[in-house]
């Protein structure tokens, strides 16, 4: 039984049809965590059904320490998603979701895969020369809640 | 923004799950942002004030 209306799956595989670049997603998570890794593993289990660009590697958060460490996650269900450079390399895009990502956080994960997945960025030339000229570690967190 | 400048990182955290980031963030309404533990952002904003105030600490 799918989470998604047919309607809602049949809009998400027009807009991933776009994407032109594989995206991983690095799903955080133990299996002592209980509902909200369960609920998370079920959300996702939807996104490659609909895109042959979306794949879903599952991590565990307490053997697989040398992930954990390499993709700073110190807490689960997270999320981090992974594309590729022009050589085939894996790039981290340093873009993490921390929580189940229900609702809001569905439709933001949404984004960020297209993004990844080399969708033009919604950033405006100037705010996009402003962000390039960032050179100092710059960490946003985006608090939000499910509705 | 993290997509395209590798000195930055960004977090999507669903605040009900971890109360202890709400509280340490002082998270009283969403959206809230907050940068480099210093500068927050309440609310959904314009994108040219959002990236002004975001990185306004951020270039050397």
């Amino acid at each position: 039984m799918s989470l998604l209306s047919p309607a809602d799956q049949e809009k998400l595989r027009e807009s991933f049809a776009e994407m032109t670049a594989p995206v991983r997603v690095l799903f955080f998570t133990q299996t002592l965590d209980g509902e909200a890794c369960v609920q998370t593993r079920r959300i996702l289990d939807e996104l490659p059904a609909l895109s042959d660009k979306i794949a879903i590697e599952e991590v565990n958060f307490v053997l697989d320490k040398d992930k954990v460490a390499q993709y700073g996650i110190d807490r689960v269900p997270a999320l981090a998603l992974v594309t590729q450079d022009a050589a085939g390399a894996p790039r981290d895009t340093r873009i993490r979701f921390l929580g189940t990502p229900a609702g809001y956080e569905f439709v933001s994960l949404v984004q960020a895969l297209m993004l990844a997945g080399g969708h033009a960025s919604s950033l405006t030339p100037e705010n996009r020369a402003r962000v390039a000229a960032v050179n100092t570690p710059t960490t946003i967190q985006v608090f939000s809640t499910p509705t | 923004m993290a997509f395209a400048n590798e000195h930055i990182t960004a977090y999507a955290v669903e605040a009900t799950e971890f109360p202890d980031l709400a509280r340490k963030y002082r998270v009283t309404g969403v959206p809230k942002t907050v940068i480099n533990d210093q500068i927050e952002i309440l609310g959904g904003i314009p994108q040219d004030e959002f990236v002004a105030q975001a990185l306004v600490n951020s270039q050397l």
